[in-house]
This record gives C-alpha cells, sequence and structure tokens, in this order.
C-alpha cells in the first residue's frame, strides 16, 4: 500500500481551472452530431409499397402507413407520432424498401403537441 | 429511557434521483434497523412484453434500465436464439462483445462519479463524468444513441464497425486507460478517500454469500465471481481476463474493485478488435419462436442478470422475467446499513450502484393460497364505500363508457 497523502487530486485540479470547458454551450453553440445518429425519420413514398410492416414492429405504435389513393393506384402516405416514437430505429431496419430513412435532425421539441404528429406525403 | 429514531429517508431524492423508501431506525447516531421501500417505479415492462412479438419486446426490454441496457437486451436475446436453434456470426459475438464492455466502462465511471458526489468529493464526480463523455460519443458514433444502443436484433447486431471506428475506439480507450490509471493512484493514495470510505459498509465474504450479493459488491468481498468466467456466454470462453477481487469487504474495496474492472476492460475491447473475424453480423430469425423456456445469465457492470424467457410457439413471448442485478443487492444492501452511522447511508446505498427502476418489476402476494379475484365492478363498488365511510362521495363520478381490462 503507498503512503497516503491528503488532496492528492489537487495536483490535477488546479491546472484545471485554466483550461477551456469541457462542456458546449447549446443551444447558443452549434452541437456536432453524427451522421448516423438516429432522430427524425424520412419517408420516401414513392419506395413505399404500403406493406406496414413498419408498423407491425414499431414498439411505440408511433408510426402509421395510409393509402390515400385508390384501390387500383395506391398512394401512401405516413403518420409519424414524435412523442411517441423512442428512435430505436426498428422501422427502419423493417422496411423491406428502404422508404424509411432515419435523419440526424434531433431538434423536434415542440411546445404545441399537435406539431408533434407530422405528416409526410 | 431512550425512544428509538425512525426516519424515513425518501421517496424523493434519497442519495440517488429514483424514488425508494428507507426507513431507517435510529440508536443515537447508529442505524439498527433498515427497511427498505422499493416498488415507485414499477412501470409493468414484463406485462407489456406479453403483449409484443420478440421484436417490439426487445426494445422494452432495453429500456429496463438507461446504463445498463445491453446486459438486458444481449441477456434477452441469447434467450430467445437458444430457443429458436440460431447462432449468431461470430462477427456479431464480437460486435456484442465490445459493446458490453464500452457498457461497463461507462457505467463504472458514471458510478465512481455518482460515490464521489455521495461522499462530497465533486471534483472526482466532474473528472469522471467528463471522462465518461469520451465513452458515450464513441456509443453513439457506433449506433446513433449515447444510452439505449439500439444495437442488437434477433439473430445478430444492427450496424457494423467500420475500419475507422476502430481506430477512435483504440484512441478512446488509450485516454480513458490513461485516465484510469489515474483514478486507481488516486484511490490508493488519497488520504481522505480511504479515510472516509475504509470500514464503511462492511459485508463480509458469509454474509455476501447468505444475502446473494452479486457484482463487484461481491467481488470486493474477496469472493471470486464473475458470470463472464463462471458461465461464460458470447466469446468470453476465449478472452484472457482476470476476475478483479479486493478482500476490504468495505465501500473502498468496492471502489478498487470498480477502477480496476475498467483497465479490465480496456483489455477485452483490445482482445475484440485485434480478433474480430470479418462476415456477416445478421443470421436469420424465423418469427415465430418454438414453445420452450429458457433462462440465460449475464454479467451486467452491476453484477449478474437474469432473465427467464417462455415462448408458447407464436411470435408473441408468453412470459418474459427479468431479474435485474440490484434487486440481488438489495438484501445485502438491507444488511450493510445496520451498525453504520446515519451519515454513512446515502454512500452505503449508492455503493451497490442501485439501478431502481431495474428493479422495480416484483409484485409481493399477501396471503396469497387465501386471496380471491375480484372483478373491475366489485373493486368500484369497494371504492365508493370506502370514499363514503370517510365522508366523500364519489359515486357520481361516470366511468367511459368502454373498458376493456
Amino acid at each position: 500500500m503507498k503512503k497516503k497523502i491528503p488532496g492528492a487530486i489537487i495536483k490535477t485540479a488546479f491546472p484545471t481551472i485554466f483550461q477551456k470547458p469541457a462542456t458546449v454551450g447549446y443551444p447558443f453553440e452549434p452541437l456536432k452530431i453524427d451522421d448516423d445518429y438516429r432522430g427524425e425519420l424520412t419517408y420516401d413514398a414513392e419506395a413505399c409499397i404500403g406493406c406496414s410492416m413498419c408498423m407491425r414492429d414499431c414498439p411505440a405504435n408511433a408510426i402509421e402507413i395510409i393509402n390515400i389513393g385508390t384501390k387500383e393506384d395506391k398512394k401512401f402516405k405516413a403518420i409519424f407520432h414524435l412523442d411517441h416514437c423512442i428512435y430505436c430505429g426498428q422501422c427502419v431496419d423493417s422496411c423491406p424498401k428502404d422508404a424509411l430513412v432515419m435523419s440526424n435532425n434531433i431538434e423536434l421539441a415542440s411546445l404545441d403537441r399537435n406539431n408533434l404528429k407530422v405528416e409526410r406525403e | 429511557m431512550s425512544k428509538n429514531l425512525v426516519i424515513p429517508i425518501g421517496p424523493q431524492h434519497p442519495s440517488l434521483k429514483e424514488p425508494a423508501c428507507f426507513t431507517i431506525t435510529l440508536e443515537g447516531e447508529k442505524v439498527i434497523e433498515a427497511d427498505i421501500g422499493i416498488g415507485y417505479n414499477h412501470r409493468g415492462i414484463e406485462k407489456s412484453c406479453e403483449s409484443r412479438n420478440y421484436y417490439q419486446a426487445l426494445y422494452i426490454i432495453e429500456r429496463v434500465c438507461g446504463i445498463c441496457s445491453h446486459s438486458h437486451s444481449t441477456c434477452y436475446l441469447s434467450g430467445v436464439e437458444k430457443l429458436a436453434g440460431v447462432e449468431i456470426p461470430r462477427r456479431a459475438a464480437f460486435i456484442r462483445t465490445i459493446f458490453g464492455e464500452l457498457e461497463r466502462l461507462h457505467s463504472h465511471l458514471l458510478w465512481l462519479g455518482v460515490a464521489g458526489h455521495e461522499i462530497g468529493f465533486d471534483t472526482l464526480f466532474m473528472y469522471t463524468w467528463r471522462d465518461r463523455e469520451l465513452v458515450l460519443d464513441i456509443l453513439a458514433m457506433l449506433c446513433g444513441n449515447r444510452v439505449n444502443y439500439g444495437i442488437n436484433t434477433l439473430g445478430g447486431v444492427r450496424r457494423d464497425l467500420e475500419p475507422q471506428h476502430i481506430d477512435d475506439i483504440r484512441r478512446m480507450c488509450a485516454k480513458i486507460e490513461e485516465r484510469n490509471n489515474y483514478y486507481v493512484n488516486l484511490a490508493l493514495s488519497d488520504a481522505t478517500l480511504a479515510a472516509r470510505l475504509s470500514g464503511v459498509g462492511m459485508l463480509s465474504k458469509e454474509d455476501a454469500l447468505k444475502y446473494g450479493a452479486v457484482g463487484p459488491v461481491l467481488r470486493a468481498s474477496g469472493v471470486k465471481s464473475d458470470t463472464r468466467r463462471n458461465d461464460p456466454y458470447l466469446i468470453y470462453p476465449e478472452i484472457p481476463f482476470d476476475v478483479i477481487t479486493y478482500d476490504s469487504c468495505d465501500v473502498f474495496g468496492r471502489v478498487v474493485v470498480r477502477v480496476l474492472e475498467i483497465n479490465e476492460s480496456i483489455k477485452i475491447i483490445r482482445y475484440c478488435l485485434d480478433n474480430m473475424p470479418d462476415g456477416d453480423i445478421i443470421a436469420k430469425m424465423p418469427r415465430k419462436i418454438p414453445a420452450g423456456e429458457v433462462v440465460s445469465r449475464y454479467e451486467a457492470p452491476r453484477g449478474e442478470d437474469v432473465h427467464f424467457i417462455k415462448a408458447n410457439g407464436t411470435d408473441i413471448p408468453e412470459r418474459v422475467k427479468v431479474r435485474a442485478p440490484s434487486e440481488a443487492n438489495w438484501h445485502s444492501m438491507a444488511h450493510m446499513l445496520k451498525g453504520d452511522y446515519l451519515a454513512d447511508t446515502p454512500i452505503i446505498i449508492a455503493a451497490i450502484d442501485p439501478c431502481y427502476s431495474c428493479t422495480d418489476r416484483a409484485i409481493t402476494l399477501n396471503n396469497a393460497a387465501g386471496s380471491k379475484r375480484t372483478d373491475w365492478e366489485a373493486i368500484r363498488k369497494h371504492g365508493i364505500e370506502f370514499y363514503r365511510n370517510k365522508g366523500v362521495d364519489v359515486s357520481r363520478i361516470l366511468l367511459p363508457e368502454k373498458i376493456n381490462y
């Protein structure tokens, strides 16, 4: 066992006073978000085939795919419930046509709850 | 004649930021009885797994705990994969191991900071949490989330490690190792830390085994027990690493075990990076899992995690039971509190690295044999009677028309 001295951290703590902060002053300064970060979903209506695999696997029931066209000429739209979404990205994995992709947009907060239900066509 | 004083600590903010109520009976300054009341964080996670398919249940299980989310999901998946008879690709096992150890790194650094904070050593808290950010940045880069990584999926992992990621992990490991060596030195050389933590929260080897302690708490009592060594999973059978033990049996020992384990984790990550094979990262899994029961074990940062899964041949699990490591340590903690000073209570509670939300899923059946099943109408009737006796009439409050329970 080494000799015990009180306040052994002072040697490291004192020079730290003169270093720049380890934190970032977000939101006043930009925050670096990785490209692969799991943020807002983007939807490609052209690629969607309406198989609803994403709805089936979503653990939070945060996604709805609706046919807004006719029975013969199908056209799909997606409704995302951003307040339900847990940003796990399982819908992206389940989608067989890569119609869903996660972007790195994390600034989704809103003061109005209705703004958290977004429709994408 | 002196009367014993009973102090309720919690449920709000009992040393940590989660709710639990510790009823402490004092004789003077000394704790003579500690009663632990948990259950404030019950979220019905196990029940919600029973109404979701295996993919959905994975994300629910991952959210059992924010810190050891990978432990829970890996433990659950190894059970499901065993039931389905699927072997995950070797590369996926390496990636799961790397994530498991990265998680251990940030969990132990987090704990070290919390322990520092509980004893008023906030400088240590600031430094360890700053260093923990290095690990969280790596995790965010690899899987897209800082916590609840979502890297696991049925049959393997969801994202591969790229060559540039490997360089970043190596750089991070070197930095953390340098910083951690400093913490090891600090733990062993700082007189204040040793004076505050030595002899606090004593748990002898016999008591640790008797109360079923797990993880660093057990190892700090001198018992060489680690699921990674006792019942190896993933690629642990082939990884050379030491099981760290310390025989001081107190909170100081738990600090030493954890800081030394950080170095072991770095060693394991380096081994995985050096020996990682090429190949697939995901194997094909059936959506319907054959009927059967399985118990899987995993060494989470806090100790041994146990999952029980019962499948019934559909794509929805029939039963998922989680025994989180904190749950196993409660009993030893109640024992540790006895005989110590009231002022030591926060650090003794914090020393097991408790996770209340991990634990709170148990139900207690009082007199289960004589209990009867009550329907919704009877409960409402009982409630109306109960309040009427207190002078309040709630019978006019109308219920929503359709209720499906």
